[in-house]
């Protein structure tokens, strides 16, 4: 009898095991579906289109005849307001890290760190709201030439955006500098501020550029503020004054204007999004081997 | 500084006093020094206060006087007055349930599997590293696998249930990390007590591990949920963006959700269409701070124990 039980018990066991097993598949076939359903369509894509073009052609205007299809206004686009979303964020997210990890009090962390939380949890339609309610009639105000949709208002709410993650992992790479290399400074008489900026950044400096690669990628990918408030127009410039169009901004325009399947704009959002794809994991993946190797330090 | 100096006047008590008048005003300006950057870093914690401040009273002054009864339990409308949200609520609503219906099993499942069962060998890295990817793939790609997947292929057209699994896929990777860390973070010798008794893998996990981890789950499960109430990127390839003037009333209707109607009314050039779009934000961030308090509540409560 105990033996037909136990015999029953493995069995039981044996079954969860593979049902615990098949959820872990979820996850890997999300991926393979990713990749999939990209390059399916894309193939399709470069059927019609010359990758040389893709990548070499100045002009983006898939609606218009003659169509051409050259990608470097919709990434320059991507670039520009990013660019301007990291300016804003690095050096406020690395002062913030400095503050926490460095002076502030248990008490004085435990007000900022919530407050840092409430701004990740904000959607970022909401964002997309204050950038082209608020910061755009801003700078329209200051100078007046600007485009009602500007990648200026998109890239600094998106920094804002970005202050508490750069904050955040910045921190944990300061709070893993060892508190012997800290104290041998101040036995040299250095001050906190001597201690932060010539001891703990340049110890936590891959963690720190990590943090930065990371923040990058997530700008990239991010869609509804740059669709609100950037504009829909793909332009290569380096004016943040100006209308632009990103990648992501560009997806959501042809997904709304409802293009046939199997047509060729239809097609170009999946070569956009396989780009966009590429990219972010790129940067994604260099971004974590940092963070690995650097832990290995200490 | 300067060797000549400090060897000329090596000799004769005269040197402490030369070297306070080489060292003494220096330390006085990097103190001070020192004491400007502390407020410089401090300041920068405040230009993310200063932002939150900024946006939440242009979000409540935008939206005076539009948030009301009527606003909660009104269709969407050409007209602005009239227009309100009760189908972006119910579709959120529908939409939740679905997630969370697919999302929670699934993602404890797999951090249960890999924390309990897994080897941890190369396919535990490879699927780790698979895990932390997902996370980091652009919203908006999740939508365009949605479309091609539920929509498209599994024919589920443009319904509750195609942006439900959108969705659930788009947060598995935050529920399955928090729920690892929530199993690692319970000691070895519970296992081993469990086992001792004669209790199998599976008894353990069920009546000792996922019991004692549970707050840890939850927290991160409220915050994954969280994430997805206020996504609208994935759900514009799925067809979320469409004037619903019903209440689904089965999982294959067609939906909308409050982020997309707040970006379809925000896009709009009138005015009143952007205030209304504030009164739906008031809405949506009253739901999301519920949540974020909830999670914050359980955590507490959990870390309290843990110390005990």
């Amino acid at each position: 009898m105990m033996a037909g039980n136990s015999n029953a018990r493995s069995w039981s066991e044996r079954i969860i095991e593979v049902l615990l097993a098949a959820a872990v598949s979820v996850s890997i076939l999300t991926t393979i579906g990713i990749v999939v359903s990209l390059v399916g369509e894309t193939t399709g894509f470069f059927r019609e289109v010359s990758l040389v073009e893709f990548f070499t052609a100045k002009e983006w205007t898939p609606l218009f005849t003659p169509a051409h299809y050259g990608i470097a206004p919709l990434v320059a686009g991507t670039f520009l307001v990013t660019v301007i979303a990291i300016a804003v964020a690095a050096p406020l997210g690395i002062a913030s890290a400095i503050y926490l990890s460095e002076y502030a009090s248990v008490k004085v962390r435990r007000v900022i760190k919530p407050i840092l939380e409430i701004l990740v949890g904000i959607p970022t339609v909401v964002y997309g709201y204050f950038a082209l309610t608020f910061i755009t009639p801003i700078i329209r105000h200051i100078l007046p030439d600007t485009d009602v949709f500007n990648a200026l208002s998109a890239g600094i709410v998106m920094g804002i955006m970005l202050i508490p993650m750069i904050s955040s992992l910045s921190e944990d790479a300061m709070t893993a500098v060892p508190r012997s290399l800290r104290e041998a400074a101040y036995a040299l008489s250095a001050t906190k501020l001597e201690v932060a900026l010539k001891v703990v950044i340049p110890a936590a400096i891959s963690g720190i550029v990590a943090s930065f690669i990371l923040a990058f990628s997530r700008a990239i990918g991010e869609t509804m503020i740059v669709t609100l408030a950037a504009g829909g127009t793909p332009n290569l410039t380096i004016n943040p004054l100006e209308s632009i169009q990103t990648m992501t901004a560009f997806i959501v325009q042809i997904i709304l204007g409802e293009a046939p399947f199997g047509s060729i704009e239809y097609q170009s959002v999946f070569a956009v999004a396989f780009v966009l794809f590429l990219l972010t994991l790129s940067l994604n993946i260099i971004g974590h081997w940092i963070v690995r190797r650097y832990r290995e330090v200490y | 500084m300067n060797r000549q100096v400090d060897s000329a006047t090596l000799s004769g008590g005269k040197l402490m006093n030369r070297q306070e008048e080489m060292f003494t005003p220096r330390l006085k300006s990097r103190q001070l020094r020192n004491a400007i950057f502390k407020w410089i870093f401090f300041g920068a914690n405040v230009v993310g206060l200063l932002a939150l401040v900024l946006l939440l009273g242009d979000v409540v002054r935008d939206s005076w006087g539009w948030l009301d009864w009527d606003f909660i339990t009104s269709f969407p409308s050409r007209f602005p007055e009239k227009a309100g949200i009760k189908a972006a609520l119910f579709g959120t609503i529908w939409l939740m349930v679905i997630t969370a219906l697919v999302a929670i099993p699934v993602g404890v499942a797999t951090a249960v599997f890999l924390e309990e069962y897994a080897r941890k060998n190369r396919f535990y890295a490879a699927i780790q590293t698979n895990i932390s990817n997902l996370a980091g793939v652009p919203s908006i790609v999740y939508g365009i696998l949605g479309l091609t997947i539920f929509v498209r292929w599994m024919m589920l057209g443009r319904s509750i249930l195609a942006g439900g699994l959108t969705m659930a896929l788009l947060i598995l990777p935050i529920i399955i990390v928090a729920a690892q860390e929530s199993l690692r973070s319970i000691p070895n010798s519970w296992r081993h007590a469990s086992l001792a008794l004669g209790a199998t893998r599976w008894q353990t996990i069920r009546y000792v591990v996922l019991p004692a981890s549970l707050p840890g789950i939850l927290t991160g499960v409220i915050l994954a949920l969280s994430r997805a109430i206020g996504e609208t990127a994935p759900l514009i390839p799925v067809g979320a963006l469409t004037f619903i003037m019903t209440v689904p009333k089965d999982f294959m209707d067609p939906f909308t959700v409050l982020p997309i109607q707040i970006y379809n009314w925000t896009s709009r050039p009138q005015d009143e269409f952007r205030c209304i779009a504030a009164a739906g934000i008031i809405v949506l961030l009253i739901v999301l701070l519920s949540m974020n308090a909830t999670a914050i509540f359980l955590r507490n409560k959990y870390q309290k124990k843990v110390v005990e």
